[in-house]
């Protein structure tokens, strides 16, 4: 653990947070945080998900305000900040996901609710005066498009410049970058960097925020790594390197027991040739599931597994590539087609397209197959409580009655609920995405321990997930995807959160040894 | 029939009441008969207007297709001299056509159902009018159709259309409310997409609610040419949509989609054709027909829904007064 006194201080900082911490409910987000940031430093920051990065964030944007700890703005103390306050005090962001009105120009996006005004009676908005004043901006950060350039028509990289510009445009003293080029293609990647490397010069702090390691080593003057709400560790500009920040955001415990398979994995029950997806329409990617086996897919968000998915489960159009079940080609144009074959699909998103909220469960789990639970076109209510009551003793659903509306449930036994359905209708492929997303410790290892004996019946099962512990702890084999291919293939004995990443930010494994 | 079908009936019940009190003609075998016969005749499309609700989708072409379809039926039969049962055959697979286009470019094209049936609408009714050059249609005088006084009988004083939307009404109950297709409707109304993920051929059950649709206003439409005898184009039909959409939402139907009733549309219908009947026997000028009708509904979902905000809030007082002594002490 490291504390601020060991943080190499700036001559004179800007911003200041002292044991800042926040709890929720059963999860401590941040556990006493110190960073000093001095003017026109790049302060990279990484640590898997879950880490405190956000929490962080939101204390920063005044979303939330901390338990405890203080936060000093250019030596002014604050016990919490404002949205308001926040901005006033210089603080801006560039959020991964950016917030620009595609419909307007770049000008009107820089000037959004605070547009200069003509005056008169009708006070129109004086275009001319805001394009005079957003040049200069654009200019300073080296953008090559015009102010009156509609926002759709940039790239990327150019939207984010925009965003930018909206900083300095309200004189931002720290420019905070959430994940800023993991949506850019790598020459783009370059512009941006170049552009940080202005704000620093103009002596504007940036905290950058990314997976992709060899980017925040390029970028930052120092490192700081967060592990489980902690500083876990500070880089200065010297020791930044990729394998350290590695070592220092993985290496913890696995707290659930996990199964061992029982059986050796089977023959090859569904191959997937050559697939190319509408997320990465050049790339081919590939994968070989057997029975009786757990494949992990592991990968960073938007590498193409849930897209994936998505084709092998029917939902999505297959551009081109193969997919054989027991060494049979199949089509899939629809979910239907893929169910009727026993492939099924535990999605990421439960609420939107795992479960029908509104259903009891039992009607949830007859709904797929539901010709099963009728008699000459109407459907049995009795049939159906039956199977629901079997599926609720089998996975240990915890509900009331099986007629229990299923959004009253938490999410560790709505999930069960999307296993049930599935359960009852034999499966050869359950493809499970993120399958223990916002499930308690408890009903997670339920979960695994149904997965596990899932795979021993002889089912195949493909778990995507960006769960490095679940990962590493759930599967036989995983492979990890980047950029809409499979970058590596590992087995038990080269598990490891170190390959896992590494794979993941597309470099190659580390020499073995 | 739940509790929302039951205060529906009960309403029916206290309108027609003070409306007899008013004036006795209300309950007359003769007011009953025509009134009934009304009943069966909105009824019948407004089941397929519900059908299509259910999925969350719209059909507002359902007054210009009436149109369309008696238009071309009596023209077969008056002036081309088409058997009737093949006149008959005819229309209703063009109707079911009609349904057929509207759920195909819903589905497969993802426009939305309120834009196709929109122009539905529109193109019917021009190309209704333009077929007749805005002249009505109607028989020669003096012809006899003997087959067709069917639609216009009455058994036991009870008119056939009565007879015909009860059959329907029976068969509609079992498929939404039992059948394996109806409970696909409810699932694609609620989510489409999780209904989807289950492997629900979403595509193809949305379409067929159009088809029913369709099918079932093009029975009505044939009803209605021999009801009137002649049809006139730019009337016949105006503004049926919606009542049928009235009669639903009356009934109970979520214009989002997954929730509604075949008892509660009917009960709608037949409330919707006593507030007509009430205009008429009250002698209310029957220029406030529509404000009379537009009145009613506004108030009754009204109630009914601050009914349920009621009911919520006191289950949650109630709830939160019983709960007090497990509750978490200050500062946690």
């Amino acid at each position: 653990m490291l504390d601020s006194r060991d943080q190499e201080a700036p001559a004179r900082a800007f911003l200041k947070l002292s044991a800042v911490r926040k709890t929720y409910p059963g999860v401590v987000a941040l556990a006493g945080f110190d960073m000093l940031v001095g003017p026109g430093e790049v302060i990279g920051l990484v640590g898997e998900n879950g880490a405190g990065k956000s929490t962080l964030m939101k204390i920063l944007g005044g979303v939330t305000v901390p338990d405890s700890g203080t936060i000093e703005i250019d030596g002014a103390p604050y016990a919490g900040l404002s949205v308001g306050g926040s901005m006033k005090a210089g603080i801006a962001f560039v959020h991964q996901e950016l917030n620009l009105f595609d419909n307007l120009d770049v000008a009107a996006n820089v000037y959004i609710g605070r547009e200069p005004r003509r005056g008169g009676v009708l006070n129109l908005v004086d275009e001319k005066q805001m394009r005079a004043d957003v040049l200069p901006y654009l200019k300073r950060l080296g953008a090559n498009f015009a102010p009156n350039t509609p926002v759709a028509k940039l790239s990327l990289a150019q939207q984010q410049m925009v965003e930018i510009a909206k900083a300095l445009s309200v004189n931002a003293r720290l420019v905070i970058l959430d994940e800023p080029t993991s949506s850019l293609p790598l020459a783009e990647t370059d512009k941006l960097l170049e552009v940080i490397a202005g704000l620093k010069a103009e002596g504007i702090a940036v905290i950058f925020i990314s997976h992709r390691l060899h980017e925040i080593e390029r970028a930052s003057d120092r490192v700081l790594v967060l592990r489980d709400g902690v500083l876990v560790g500070e880089l200065k500009k010297a020791e930044i390197d990729h394998d350290r920040m590695v070592k220092l955001m993985i290496g913890r415990d696995l707290k659930v027991a996990y199964a061992a398979p029982k059986l050796d994995k089977g023959e090859v029950v569904l191959a997937a040739r050559g697939i190319r997806t509408a997320a990465y329409p050049t790339r081919d990617v590939g994968l070989e599931l057997h029975a009786g086996e757990i494949l992990g897919l592991a990968g960073l968000v938007g590498s193409g597994r849930t897209e994936l998915a998505r084709v092998l489960f029917g939902v999505d159009p297959l551009y081109a590539g193969t997919v054989t079940l027991n060494g049979e080609p199949v089509t899939l144009r629809n979910a239907s087609d893929a169910v009727a074959r026993g492939i099924f699909l535990v999605p990421e998103d439960r609420k939107g397209e795992g479960i029908l909220l509104d259903l009891p469960i039992s009607e949830n789990i007859s709904l797929p197959d539901l010709d099963a639970y009728a008699r000459s076109g109407l459907v049995s209510p009795a049939l159906e409580r039956v199977q629901a009551e079997r599926s609720r003793s089998e996975l240990g659903i915890k509900a009331p009655t099986v007629m229990t509306r299923t959004g009253s449930l938490s999410g560790g036994n709505q999930q069960k609920v999307v296993l049930a359905k599935w359960l009852a209708m034999r499966p050869k492929v359950l493809i499970f995405d993120e399958p223990t997303r916002g499930i308690d410790v408890g009903a997670k290892a339920e979960i695994y321990r149904l997965m596990r004996g899932l795979a021993d019946a002889g089912v195949a099962v493909l778990m995507i997930s960006s769960d490095m512990e679940e990962v590493i702890g759930v599967s036989d084999r995983i492979a990890v995807m980047h950029e809409g291919r499979i970058s590596g293939l590992l087995g038990r004995a080269e598990f490891s959160e170190e390959n896992v990443l590494r794979l993941a930010v597309g470099k190659p494994l580390a020499k073995a040894g | 029939m739940n509790k929302k079908d039951l205060g529906l009936l009960a309403l029916i019940v206290v309108v027609g009441f003070v409306v007899y009190l008013r004036n006795p003609a209300f309950l007359g075998p003769q007011n009953l008969a025509n009134t009934a016969n009304l009943i069966g005749l909105f009824g019948l499309f407004a089941i397929g207007q519900g059908f299509v609700i259910i999925t969350g989708g719209i059909e507002l072409s359902a007054g210009s297709m009436i149109a369309l379809l008696g238009v071309l039926f009596v023209d077969l039969v008056g002036a081309k001299g088409v058997p009737w049962p093949i006149a008959f055959a005819i229309v209703m697979v063009l109707g079911l056509a009609l349904g057929l286009a509207h759920g195909l470019l819903i589905t497969k094209l993802k426009m939305q159902p309120f834009v196709v049936t929109l122009c539905g609408l529109l193109i019917y009714r021009g190309v209704a009018r333009g077929y007749t050059a805005d002249a009505t249609a109607g028989f020669p005088f003096g012809s006899e159709y003997p087959g067709l006084d069917f639609f216009v009988a009455r058994i036991g004083g009870i008119p056939v259309s009565v007879y015909v939307l009860a059959v329907v009404a029976v068969i509609a109950w079992f498929t939404l409310h039992r059948s394996v297709f109806g409970r696909y409707l409810f699932a694609i109304g609620k989510n489409e997409e999780a209904a989807r993920f289950s492997g629900i051929r979403t595509d193809v059950v949305v379409t067929s609610a159009y088809v029913i649709c369709a099918g079932l206003t093009a029975l009505a439409a044939i009803f209605f040419a021999m009801y009137t005898r002649s049809v006139q184009p730019s009337s016949q039909g105006n503004f049926y949509e919606l009542y049928a959409i009235a009669a639903a939402v009356l009934g109970g139907f979520s214009l989002r989609g997954g929730e509604g009733s075949i008892v509660g549309v009917i009960l709608g219908t037949i409330l919707l054709q006593e507030l007509q009947n009430l205009v008429n026997l009250l002698g209310i000028p029957s220029s406030l027909n529509f404000a009379v009708m537009g009145g009613v509904i506004l108030i009754g979902v009204l109630v009914d829904q601050q009914w349920g905000v009621f009911r919520a809030r006191r289950r949650i007082a109630e709830a939160a007064r019983s709960s007090e002594e497990f509750s978490p002490k200050p500062g946690e």
